[in-house]
């Protein structure tokens, strides 16, 4: 009967949104009298995950689930559950998560809530509180049926440190060749570099910029700060940048502690899609531009004056803090 | 899966002196979600139970447009028949016409108030296996209730290969090259019809969006607009209230001649840096 938490990771380390996702778990758990499960599969650091409150782990190692293949971790995630009773189980919202849940909601017959955003207002009926309208509104949603699988918004839960001692237990779920349905070919992804889905910090330029010779002080302003790369659509439409850094309500969704918006006006598009983010600051030229009604701190400037200024004092700033 | 079949025909001929176009044709279904337009105020009525329609404009879900969009390149270049489907009482039909405007072929309502995601994808799963569709395209999410479950249920309950957030689809005979987007990247899968696949941007450029012509328009109303009933099925989840963020706290203009103050703040008052 135990809460079931997939805790993702990569290359064998658990990913930044395991945290989260588990400290969910385990407030679902207080709150239903049991305890939370997590399910790691080719992770070797799944213990550490019991600061979280996570009192068992089920640890699936296993060369063909390298890499992810959605259908394959589904039907992983529809064993377990079923092993352990579970009728609750909870998803991060990365790309793969997203990917993986209706598959498994389908499997087993169950009710799925993306982009849940708080504790459970109640787990008898089972009701949370979800996005909808790209942000612009809130749902209070029932979960009706009998296993309940919850999205967790990036960012929105928190880490919630609970000190137990995970027990780890091998778990091998058979896995039939034919079910995995796609095969990976190639993986062209950034390392060692935050992404829109995991940073703290999104640093994104809009079309004020000119150009995508201009984005240099873009890109080393996010490096000052470890902060991820985005942009607003017309950048990417103009191939100025790639399109994986479109943020907005046909993008990428933003919801990092601070999102600094550079030369981009504020389109409802555009804020719809990243007004998740907790502190919001816009430089901008223009006074009236719509951004400064929806930002947290504003400068009213020239990008191209503003950003090398502010680049320079973060650096001394950074430099001092060390 | 007549597709499957065409191809082998394809393979015993001799391919260099056969046209593609003539031997291969897919079934294709593009699934439309009939959504606010991106500028739409938000609001709720009826004790905040319900959505509120009034002085909204509907429009065809971004995401699926890039898929619809996808769907005509296909007829184009490889020779595809593309229906489209969707979920909704009569007054989606203006924005079933217009995807019919764009050059889809034929239309599909089931006639049914979309309940959730699993409800809908139930609904289409019972119109794909009456159609024989090669290649579902649906969105990878509608921009109003955010669900991106559709596609993957759907995919699932019918057991097809299922690709979500694809931004890239190229298909030969039964084979499928898709690219889907990865948080911080992206991957390059192979896989095999029939297939779903859940779009978005990426999967056409900007510029090949169709507004429909007046011929296209003409032609939309003599296009068969087939109204079906819904199967029996059941919605797992309920929304029971809604409401709105709270109204944004103002603003704190920092001068840009001192920068050390906006730092001051993110440091000391937000604590993000
Ligand atoms: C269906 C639909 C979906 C959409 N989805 C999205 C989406 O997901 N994401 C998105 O971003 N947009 C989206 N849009 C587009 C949106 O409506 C806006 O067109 C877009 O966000 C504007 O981008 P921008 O702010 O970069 O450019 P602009 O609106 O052109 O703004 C540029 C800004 O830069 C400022 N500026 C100019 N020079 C300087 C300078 N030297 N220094 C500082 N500031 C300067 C200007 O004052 C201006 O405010 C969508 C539109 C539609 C119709």
């Amino acid at each position: 009967m135990s809460v079931l938490v997939y805790t993702e990771s990569e290359n064998g380390k658990l990913k930044k949104n395991a945290a989260e996702v588990a400290s969910y778990a385990y407030e679902v758990a207080q709150q239903m009298n049991t305890t939370a499960t997590a399910v790691a599969i080719n992770t070797e650091d799944s213990a550490s995950i019991g600061d979280y409150g996570i009192s068992k782990v089920l640890n699936v190692t296993a060369e063909n689930l390298k890499p992810f293949n959605a259908k394959a971790y589904a039907h992983v995630l529809k064993q377990a559950a079923d092993k352990e009773g579970a009728k609750v189980i909870i998803l991060s919202s990365s790309t793969d998560a997203k990917y993986l849940a209706p598959i498994l909601t389908a499997l087993l017959k169950g009710g799925y809530v993306p982009n849940v955003v708080a504790a459970p207002e109640s787990t008898s009926p089972f009701k949370v509180k979800r996005t909808v309208f790209s942000n612009k509104g809130f749902a209070h949603t029932e979960l009706k049926s009998d296993i309940k699988i919850i999205g967790v918004s990036n960012n929105s839960f928190g880490n919630i440190e609970n000190k137990t001692t995970a027990n780890a237990e091998d778990f091998s779920p058979s896995l039939d060749e034919n079910i995995f349905g796609t095969t990976s070919v190639d993986i062209d992804k950034v390392v060692g570099k935050a992404t829109i889905a995991d940073a703290d910090i999104v640093v994104s330029g809009g079309r004020g910029l000119k150009g995508p010779e201009n984005w240099g002080m873009i890109e080393e302003l996010a490096e000052v700060l470890g902060a991820a790369t985005a942009c607003s659509k017309p950048v990417s439409d103009l191939g100025w940048r790639p399109h994986g850094e479109h943020v907005g309500q046909t993008g990428k969704p933003v919801a990092t502690n601070l999102y600094i918006a550079i030369g981009i006006s504020g389109a409802i598009q555009h804020l719809a899609g990243v007004s998740a983010s907790k502190v919001k600051v816009v430089i901008n030229s223009d006074p009236e531009a719509p951004f400064f009604k929806a930002a947290d701190y504003g400068v009213v400037g020239d990008a191209f004056e503003v950003v090398p200024k502010l680049i320079e004092k973060l650096k001394e700033f950074k430099s001092q803090s060390t | 899966m007549h597709s499957i079949l065409k191809f082998n025909e394809y393979l015993s001929c001799d391919s260099k002196k056969t046209d593609l176009k003539k031997t291969i044709y897919m079934k294709i279904l593009v699934c439309i979600s009939n959504v606010p337009d991106t500028t739409s105020k938000i609001n709720f009525t009826d004790g905040n139970s319900k959505f509120d329609t009034n002085g909204v404009q509907f429009v065809i879900n971004p995401n699926d447009e890039f898929g619809l969009t996808r769907a005509m390149w296909f007829k184009e270049k490889q020779g595809a028949t593309v229906h489209v489907a969707t979920v909704g009482g009569p007054t989606t039909e203006p924005t079933i016409r217009k995807a019919l405007a764009i050059g889809a072929d034929e239309a599909i309502r089931v006639n049914a108030e979309p309940l959730d995601g699993f409800f809908v994808a139930e609904q289409l799963a019972a119109v794909i296996k009456d159609g024989a569709y090669d290649l579902v395209i649906a969105g990878r999410e509608s921009i109003d209730y955010n669900g991106g479950m559709v596609p993957g249920i759907l995919a699932t309950l019918l057991d097809m290969n299922f690709v979500n957030s694809c931004i890239s689809l190229e298909i030969e005979g039964d084979k499928a090259t898709a690219v889907r987007e990865i948080d911080g990247g992206k991957e390059k899968l192979t896989t095999t019809l029939p297939l779903v696949i859940g779009g978005q941007k990426g999967l056409v450029s900007e510029s090949d969006l169709k507004i429909p012509n007046m011929r296209g328009i003409m032609m939309a109303r003599q296009k068969k607009l087939h109204v079906v009933e819904p199967v029996d099925a059941n919605s797992t989840t309920e929304d029971l209230t809604f409401d709105k963020p709270a109204p944004k706290g103002s603003i704190k203009m920092v001068d840009a001649d001192n920068l050390d103050e906006l730092i001051n703040l993110l440091h000391n008052e937000a604590k993000v840096i």
